[in-house]
């Protein structure tokens, strides 16, 4: 049975708890709502891009002079796994979730014999996979200095997986983050980037266009730029997902929190009302004895 | 005169919607105005100046890249990095000139024995400064 003033020291411990937590939600909420503002802002120029980029390699696919950035290399041994994370934690398990879905992917493409490499974007994925799959980790971006993603981070990002491409350390590329949703929900996707994948539009209206200088000169400025802005598209979505998990988590911490005061003042209640009754009891017993 | 819709987006935000009677393209293979009726054309994009003639005047904007989607009815401008004439400063254009300069360096380390993408990268600075000439501002 803890004494009163233990009590006392728990309630007020847990009482700062939830202030903490508190105002991690509200800062989380408003760094949401920039963060979805950044995604909303930068969907016209994905959308757009996509669609002439899907016209575009449609056409290019079938030919054998396409880039190599949309036919592939011609074999998939070796895959490079992108895998981007926050850098903080206190999110819930919005880490976890991207990390144990690269894991299996990892787990998987070895069971199949394939070389695996891995490139970590985000402190919390890299403590993971190092911890896990260390002997594949390869390169780690640190974006921990960046306050708000802008397309000059990805750029770089899709700079150095663009190298490596092009150095032949790699076949397939395929990165990892957390599609936001909504704020309770938001989804660890994997998304192959390269070799370039797009959908098919049936019968779509394709227009013919005159390309300048050439068909195969715009698709070969594009495709690199496609790459960025897939990573780009992602670590907006990544930034969304980061905030929406901390403020649910944060949201649940407080509310644990407020139950758990209620529960302690309760108890503390009745210890006190306890030894109110005890004093009581030996006083009248006193007077009786006399 | 009828009007095209004229948008200009770069991947952080959209810049520019607005109904144009011409637009003037910085294209990779020379400028280009684009009108109603124009054909429809895919072109990339030189660091350049993009001028779009409106019923309330015309705006300029610098863009550094990308490509532009003409069609009879509509120019989308998609830029790598656009922004306002009036928001181009000495230091903005340093920043972009600093960029280019380590891609080509990069490109330099990457591809010896390629001449190809060193002369790009060349060719992306010379545009630049010439842009930087155009609207006044020098490169050191």
């Amino acid at each position: 049975m803890p004494s009163l003033k233990d009590l006392k020291n728990r309630i007020a411990s847990v009482k700062s708890t939830r202030k903490i937590t508190k105002a991690m939600q509200m800062v989380a909420a408003a760094k949401l709502r920039r963060a979805q503002d950044a995604a909303e802002a930068s969907r016209p120029y994905t959308e757009r891009f996509n669609t002439v980029m899907t016209g575009l390699a449609s056409g290019a696919a079938g030919s054998a002079s396409a880039p190599r950035l949309l036919s592939g290399t011609g074999s998939d041994q070796t895959h490079l796994l992108v895998v981007m994370t926050a850098e903080r934690g206190l999110c819930g398990g919005f880490n976890g979730n991207i990390a144990k879905l690269a894991r299996s992917h990892a787990q998987k493409l070895l069971a199949q014999g394939k070389t695996v490499k891995i490139l970590t974007v985000g402190k919390k994925g890299r403590d993971v996979i190092k911890r896990d799959l260390g002997e594949h980790f390869v390169e780690h971006v640190d974006l921990s200095a960046v306050k708000r993603i802008s397309y000059h981070n990805a750029q770089s990002i899709a700079k150095d997986v663009l190298a490596k491409f092009d150095g032949g350390e790699f076949d397939i590329a395929t990165i990892f983050f957390s599609r936001f949703e909504n704020v309770v929900t938001q989804h660890p996707t994997a998304s192959q980037i390269i070799p370039a994948q797009f959908e098919a539009v049936e019968g779509g209206e394709t227009s013919l266009y005159d390309y300048e200088p050439s068909e195969e000169a715009v698709l070969a400025d594009l495709l690199p730029r496609g790459v960025a802005t897939q990573i780009f598209a992602a670590l907006l979505e990544n930034a969304a997902s980061e905030q929406g998990a901390r403020m649910s988590a944060m949201d649940n911490a407080t509310r644990n929190a407020g139950d758990m005061i209620d529960k302690l003042t309760i108890e503390y209640n009745r210890s006190r009302q306890a030894k109110i009754t005890n004093e009581l009891i030996e006083i009248i017993s006193g007077a009786e004895a006399l | 005169m009828a009007n095209v819709q004229f948008d200009l987006v770069s991947p952080e935000r959209l810049l520019a919607s607005v109904e144009a009677s011409e637009v003037q393209i910085p294209g990779a293979d020379g400028d280009m105005t684009a009108m109603e009726g124009h054909a429809p054309t895919i072109t990339t994009l030189r660091p350049g100046v993009l001028r779009v003639v409106h019923s309330g005047g015309t705006d300029e904007y610098v863009v550094s890249g990308g490509f532009a989607e003409i069609t009879a009815k509509g120019v989308s401008v998609l830029a790598e990095q656009a922004l306002p004439r009036g928001e181009m400063t000495q230091e903005v254009f340093d920043e972009m000139i600093a960029d280019a300069k380590a891609a080509m360096k990069s490109a330099e380390e990457v591809f010896k024995n390629e001449p190809g993408p060193v002369d790009d990268a060349a060719k992306l600075i010379s545009d630049m400064v010439a842009m930087g000439g155009h609207i006044g501002l020098t490169s050191n």
